[in-house]
């Protein structure tokens, strides 16, 4: 039963008869989904199952249902299409859209913004924290995205990596580095930890890439995400090695050596401050801010090298790719190691910032919350991706602050179960009206003349 | 012939190609010489792309031996290598059929993109160009330039900075043979370059293969319905028909040759009548003897 079938036809003037038929249809639909669900509702009293009735609340959202298919009917509907979209666009050298004018200015403000945020917001835990967990989002969905993104391979198990990287700063800060050098060693352990993570975390990428990279499509994905699991699951069960569900306590990280303490020896004492716990989350902050900004550099640059060509030239067409002599085995699996050392690299940092790790953290929902906000980016977007994990993380996060819907919730529910389904809703949505994404369009990596953006209709997803 | 003196750069050498239990190709054995242009004809089916396929690597052939020979002496036997590596070390080339450009980037990076060896060697491995060296830069500029040459050449220079996937089908074909020659083949084999294009842009594609042909070190053997294409610039027809060779030869030994005629035009019933008379016939005088 569409309505425009019914109400489309008529420009001006409405079509009572249709609207009619059409609202009588909609209420007997919603009656039918209402009464079981809405009208009775059982309670268990004391002594017994009672079944109360709750027909107010029936017709109040038959009314309101009603109502807005009448507005929709009156207002939307039957609306001539207009002349805007029936004529064409003009052709040629159009002026430039806003958002190729704003363009090459979104990402510098973006930085200065985050440059400055601590700043922004006096120096409140509260924002500095949410920056840090945006953060950490926003470099590993820049991470993933050279795996989907740029070689169109599709990844459900990248929290494997992120594993790697939390599992080794945790295992070489606590057990190795002080059993190899000695506990002084203990305060440099993230500086050092972090490119072994980053490199660990590659290789990992390697040995997952060279069984799965003769799959293509939903078998490479499927086989990502058992790799996935089973690190998670080797995680849980390895407990001589790893500590198993129990987790790792981690030492937090040190200002370069100089612990982020009270009394002297500190790092307020060193700098002859006040010691506030701020500037630890300051640290982190900038810490993050700058692991981010090394994401999304090197990733520009790889993009404008023979090794980022060949990688979106992979996603494009992988036969073409062979007869022109690339070997596309090779170039898949830079693509996993280099998606997945910076993994290791955020992986390093989250186990330092939240000050312990188990397996808890790296579950399916993760890696899928990573790759949501990469789809949602827009493929190969490394802007569309920073307001895509704005979007989802900081929704995410606004859920845990709505406790003004307590109120009106059944009872023992919490506002924060909701935001898997505000995601999905927003994932609809988006589906519906942007299915590529925030930014759909991609930028050439090299002109003759003018740096032209490919439109998005062209851009192939890859098969895996 | 004139070139039987020549050392062949392609010899195809009794090539067999199964799938299952039907036979595309079978014992297939031609020669393609320097600088010339070779045609592979015959009708739908012969089994043309297979050899094609088998050539480049696509395929690995179920018998025989194909080996290409580069004008310094080096030998590769194609049967044995990889599709990437027979494009890489071999030097040989291919456009497809169905056109296979990467639609989603520029014209300039579809011809870039074919560089990528030469360009992956320049930049160390990707690490010299992570820092930025200057032998890099100097590489991508000459990278550039060829590319330049060749969008001149096909004319597309102007539309250098447009996704591929924009263009006309003509100027796709063209843009296709362009990112073929920018890896700097030996042995170029085009599928079908003419397929599509009317009459005056499959004669401007004549123009462009001979062009091709006489500027650079390279031959070019080619499967062509289009006979205007064929006949005009070929200097050696192979006809295939049912995975068989049924002649070889010039564009008018070819033309002329009965078998191809029978191949392409089919034998009227009275013909083929006689013909299995005079078999039976001759069945008949054989098991006499016996």
């Amino acid at each position: 039963m569409t309505a425009q079938d019914v109400a489309a036809p008529k420009a001006h003037g409405y079509d009572w008869t249709a609207i009619i038929k059409d609202l009588i249809g909609t209420a007997i639909v919603s009656l039918l989904i209402m009464v079981p669900m809405v009208a009775y509702k059982s309670v268990i009293t004391q002594y017994s199952l009672v079944l109360v009735s709750r027909w107010t609340e029936v017709f109040v959202i038959l009314a309101l249902i009603l109502g807005t298919r009448l507005a929709m009917h009156l207002f939307v509907w039957n609306r001539a299409p207009s002349p805007v979209h029936a004529s064409a666009k003009p052709a040629g050298p159009a002026k430039a859209s806003l958002s190729e004018r704003i363009g090459p200015w979104v990402f510098p403000v973006l930085v200065a913004f985050a440059v400055t945020l601590p700043f922004i917001f006096h120096f409140e835990r509260r924002p500095i924290d949410l920056g840090i967990y945006i953060l950490t989002y926003v470099m590993l969905a820049w991470g993933l995205n050279i795996v989907v993104g740029l070689a169109g391979l599709l990844d459900l198990g990248y929290v494997a990596f992120y594993a790697v990287g939390a599992y080794a700063y945790a295992l070489l800060s606590t057990v190795y580095f002080p059993y190899w050098f000695g506990d002084g060693i203990v305060p440099w352990a993230f500086y050092i930890t972090l490119p072994i993570a980053g490199l660990l975390a590659a290789c990992w990428g390697v040995i997952l890439g060279f069984p799965v990279l003769r799959l293509r499509g939903d078998y490479l994905a499927i086989v990502t995400l058992a790799f996935g699991e089973i690190i998670r699951l080797v995680l849980i069960n390895w407990f001589s090695f790893t500590n198993g569900p129990q987790g790792i306590e981690v030492p937090k990280a040190t200002f370069f050596g100089l612990p982020f303490k009270a009394g002297p020896g500190g790092f307020a004492d060193f700098f002859g401050i006040q010691h506030d716990r701020i500037y630890y989350y300051m640290f982190l902050y900038y810490v993050i801010l700058m692991l981010a900004l090394l994401t999304y550099f090197v990733t520009n640059r790889l993009r404008r090298l023979p090794i980022g060509r060949a990688w979106e030239a992979l996603r494009e067409d992988e036969i073409a790719c062979r007869s022109l002599g690339i070997n596309t085995t090779n170039t898949k699996l830079t693509a996993f190691a280099i998606g997945a050392m910076f993994g290791g690299f955020a992986g390093c940092f989250f186990a330092t910032r939240q000050g312990f790790v188990s397996p808890e953290s790296f579950v399916f929902i993760e890696s899928a919350i990573i790759l949501a906000i990469v789809v949602l980016g827009g493929l190969g977007s490394q802007i569309g991706i920073v307001f895509a994990a704005i979007a989802i993380m900081g929704s995410f996060e606004m859920f845990r602050e709505l406790s003004v819907f307590q109120e009106y919730l059944p009872e023992g529910t919490d506002p924060v179960h909701f935001r898997m389904l505000a995601v999905g809703l927003a994932m609809v949505l988006m589906m519906r009206f942007r299915p590529r994404g925030f930014v759909t369009r991609r930028q050439p990596t090299v002109f003759l003349k003018e740096r032209k953006a490919v439109s998005g209709d062209l851009v192939k997803e890859g098969h895996g | 012939m004139a070139t039987a003196n020549k050392t062949p750069v392609l010899s195809v050498e009794h090539v067999t190609m199964r799938f299952g239990g039907l036979t595309a190709v079978s014992d297939l054995s031609f020669e393609a010489y320097p600088n010339e242009i070779t045609a592979l004809i015959g009708p739908n089916g012969a089994g043309k792309t297979t050899v094609f396929n088998c050539i480049t690597g696509f395929y690995k052939p179920t018998e025989g031996k194909i080996a290409l020979r580069h004008a310094d002496g080096k030998e590769f036997l194609l049967e044995r290598m990889d599709d990437f590596r027979i494009a890489q070390h071999a030097r040989v080339a291919r456009t497809f059929q169905n056109i296979r450009l990467f639609s989603g980037m520029t014209v300039l990076e579809n011809l870039m993109v074919a560089q990528h060896n030469k360009l992956m060697l320049a930049s160390g491995y990707t690490i010299g160009g992570i820092f930025g060296s200057g032998h890099y830069r100097r590489s991508e500029k000459a990278a550039i330039d060829l590319c330049k040459a060749w969008l001149e050449k096909v004319r597309l220079i102007d539309r250098a900075d447009d996704p591929a996937g924009d263009l006309p089908y003509g100027d796709q074909r063209r843009l296709e043979i362009a990112r073929a020659m920018c890896t700097e083949p030996r042995l170029l084999c085009l599928d079908e370059p003419a397929a599509g294009l009317n009459p005056r842009e499959s004669e401007e594609l004549n123009k462009l293969l001979r062009a091709i042909r006489s500027e650079n070190d390279v031959s070019i053997l080619l499967i062509e319905h289009d006979m205007s294409v064929v006949m005009g610039i070929s200097d050696h027809i192979v006809v295939l028909d049912y995975g068989q060779k049924i002649s070889d030869g010039t564009p008018h030994h070819v033309k002329t040759d009965p078998a191809v005629i029978r191949a392409y035009l089919g034998v009227d019933e009275e013909e083929e009548e006689k013909d299995a008379l005079a078999a039976k016939a001759v069945a008949e005088a054989l098991g006499d003897q016996a």
